[in-house]
């Protein structure tokens, strides 16, 4: 990753930066998801941190790295409010009622001219400065700075994933009843991994607020929670590496249907279906089918499969 | 607020209403029985509307009758989306949805790709005039559907409660094992359900035809209206589905005429994020969301 930009075009350059903030995307997904709380509004968290960052770079004029942690906050805040409502929703409920309040932020972007821009958005944000001698608004040296924080936003997640509060996240998805009865507060809990998620969405969203030059609500939409939702399903929620490896793949996919572009949807729909009903375990649990295959055959069992939002109906 | 402009409004609710409860307590239904909600459902609406497009605006056909020929169309294409998608993906609750969001797509590109992405289908309004109430002027195309809703909601009130087939339904909603016991197919009444659903969503979709701008994308703001209604109403509760479309009806319809349509929207949102908060089993509903 670290010499691949200068052997290629700056389009793809462009791409890669769009690929890493993905990549923190996603794996802020499954951050969530490892409650077994599957949110329909992380890309409008994601929009939060955008917005929050080229307010504050716009208005007040401050630093990227300043704003950057800032977005962050700002939408891990705005995951704490929408949490609350729906901490009284499990499961299927969680996800209907994330996609309602999810809405609700996009309409006050598209409501409110003043500071949000309307439905057009918000033009000219500020790129990110010089500092010493490397400029920032060339191509090259924002990939690097975004892969330096996608690094380490990804090593912090996956921290968090092996240390005990990770742990509690997943005991909360295997049983919900069982672990509020050893004294975890599945509430608190739940709240945790959703503010955790929503910052590093808020994040990523500020590396795309000022790369991207300019924001609109639309590309915060439903659409494109959906693509997240195929990147995540496609690659697998059971192991850390599932949600980066989805969107890989599945990036690749989106560049290579450049030219069908009216009929991407279709493609991406049935690519969906296709993995909830063929793999649910997603593209993750073919990894120890190979290393079985060809490697060690006394190998270690892999961890059981966790296909995608797989937890008893609730009846 | 003049008497004519409110007289006029709160017809516009219940009409409103009328057509939320005609698409809600198809996914209320479904939800009951399978436990598991279609995001293709807005799909669903706009294909009943272009199935009217291109039997009365292309065809020449009358408008009941094309409104009559969208419940079978829509009927199997729920069938069939119940047979492919939520049979194998039974016992996961969230698969079957995200899998029907890519039905979405599938849906709308296929829409856009025979009929076109236009703004807007030219569909002829098939009853001109308009009912004079209190000098309110109701356009008559808007006044036919709420009897052809209360017709729709009794029609499944009695199947459900009077009909053994539509009461086997319930009982597969209430707990499906013991219904299993009991020699219900729960097989068949997914299947049931997922048609009925389908109609319901067609239907309502034909009669929104020439009042709506049709579209292939005229499902997704519906969708979202007919989640919140579901929730408010209580998850599988289809009294609570009626009931909490009509509430929602009067909010859309009197915040848009004061304010406009992006806060009507909002303040429904908001509305349910509250029914979550201080009963999150809904206004009917005994399960939690």
């Amino acid at each position: 990753m670290s010499v691949l930009p200068f052997f290629a075009r700056e389009y793809h350059v462009e791409i890669l930066i769009i690929f890493l903030i993905n990549v923190i995307l996603a794996t802020s997904y499954r951050l969530i998801a490892t409650t077994g709380d599957w949110t329909l509004c992380h890309v409008v968290l994601l929009g939060v941190g955008a917005y929050a960052s080229a307010l504050m770079a716009k208005h007040f004029g401050w630093p990227f790295w300043m704003t950057a942690p800032l977005a962050g906050a700002t939408a891990g805040l705005v995951g704490l409010g929408i949490v609350y409502p729906l901490l009284r929703t499990v499961g299927f409920g969680f996800f209907i009622a994330s996609l309602a309040i999810g809405e609700f932020i996009r309409l006050i972007w598209i409501k409110f001219h003043t500071p949000f821009g309307g439905p057009r958005g918000m033009i000219n944000i500020p790129y990110v400065g010089e500092l010493g001698p490397i400029d920032f608004y060339e191509a090259i040296p924002y990939y690097f700075m975004t892969l330096v924080i996608t690094l380490v936003c990804v090593i912090i997640m996956y921290r968090i994933d092996r240390s005990r509060i990770g742990d509690t996240f997943k005991s909360i998805y295997e049983d919900d009843i069982l672990a509020a009865s050893i004294g975890i507060r599945v509430g608190r809990y739940r709240s945790l991994a959703f503010v955790l998620g929503s910052f590093f969405a808020g994040i990523a969203g500020a590396l795309m607020a000022h790369r991207l030059n300019a924001i609109d609500p639309h590309i915060f939409g439903l659409d494109e929670m959906v693509y997240l939702l195929v990147w995540v399903v496609a690659g697998g929620t059971a192991t850390f590496a599932g949600p980066i490896i989805g969107v890989a793949v599945m990036s690749f996919l989106f560049e290579w249907t450049r030219p069908l572009l009216e009929w991407r949807p279709l493609f991406f729909g049935a690519i969906l279906i296709g993995f909830l009903i063929f793999m649910p375990g997603g593209l993750e649990s073919l990894i120890p089918k190979f290393t079985r295959l060809f490697g060690n055959r006394n190998a270690v069992p892999a961890k059981a499969e966790q296909p995608a939002g797989a937890k008893e109906p609730v009846v | 607020m003049e008497l004519a402009t409110f007289i006029q409004t709160i017809a516009n609710s219940v009409v409103a209403g009328s057509i939320y409860a005609t698409v809600a307590v198809g996914l209320a239904l479904a939800f009951g029985v399978m436990q598991m909600a279609n995001h293709a459902h807005g799909e669903f609406f706009m294909l009943g509307a272009y199935v009217v497009y291109v039997f009365y605006a292309l065809g020449g056909m009358p408008f009941p009758f094309a409104v009559l020929l969208a419940i079978p169309t829509i009927a199997v294409i729920g069938l069939l989306t119940e047979r492919l998608i939520f049979r194998p993906t039974r016992g996961n609750v969230l698969a079957g949805f995200m899998a029907t969001a890519g039905l979405t797509w599938i849906l709308q590109v296929a829409a856009g790709r025979i009929w076109g992405l236009a703004f807007m289908k030219k569909i002829p309004t098939p009853y001109m005039g308009a009912a004079t109430i209190a000098g309110a002027q109701i356009g008559l195309q808007r006044v036919i559907i709420i009897p052809a809703a209360c017709i729709l909601l009794g029609l499944l009130w009695f199947f459900l409660y009077r009909v053994k087939l539509g009461k086997g339904l319930r009982a597969c909603a209430q707990d499906p094992e013991a219904a299993a016991l009991q020699g219900i197919s729960i097989n068949k009444m997914t299947a049931l359900a997922m048609g009925i659903a389908g109609a319901y969503a067609g239907v309502a979709g034909a009669l929104m035809a020439p009042i709506h701008a049709v579209t292939p994308y005229m499902g997704r703001d519906l969708l979202i209206t007919a989640f919140i209604v579901v929730i408010v109403g209580g998850m599988a509760s289809i009294e609570g589905a009626v009931l909490a479309a009509f509430l929602l009806g009067f909010i859309h319809t009197f915040i848009t005429t004061i304010f406009d349509a992006t806060s009507g929207v909002m303040v429904g949102v908001a509305f349910m994020a509250f029914i979550l908060i201080v009963k999150p089993t809904g206004l009917m509903g005994r399960v939690k969301a």
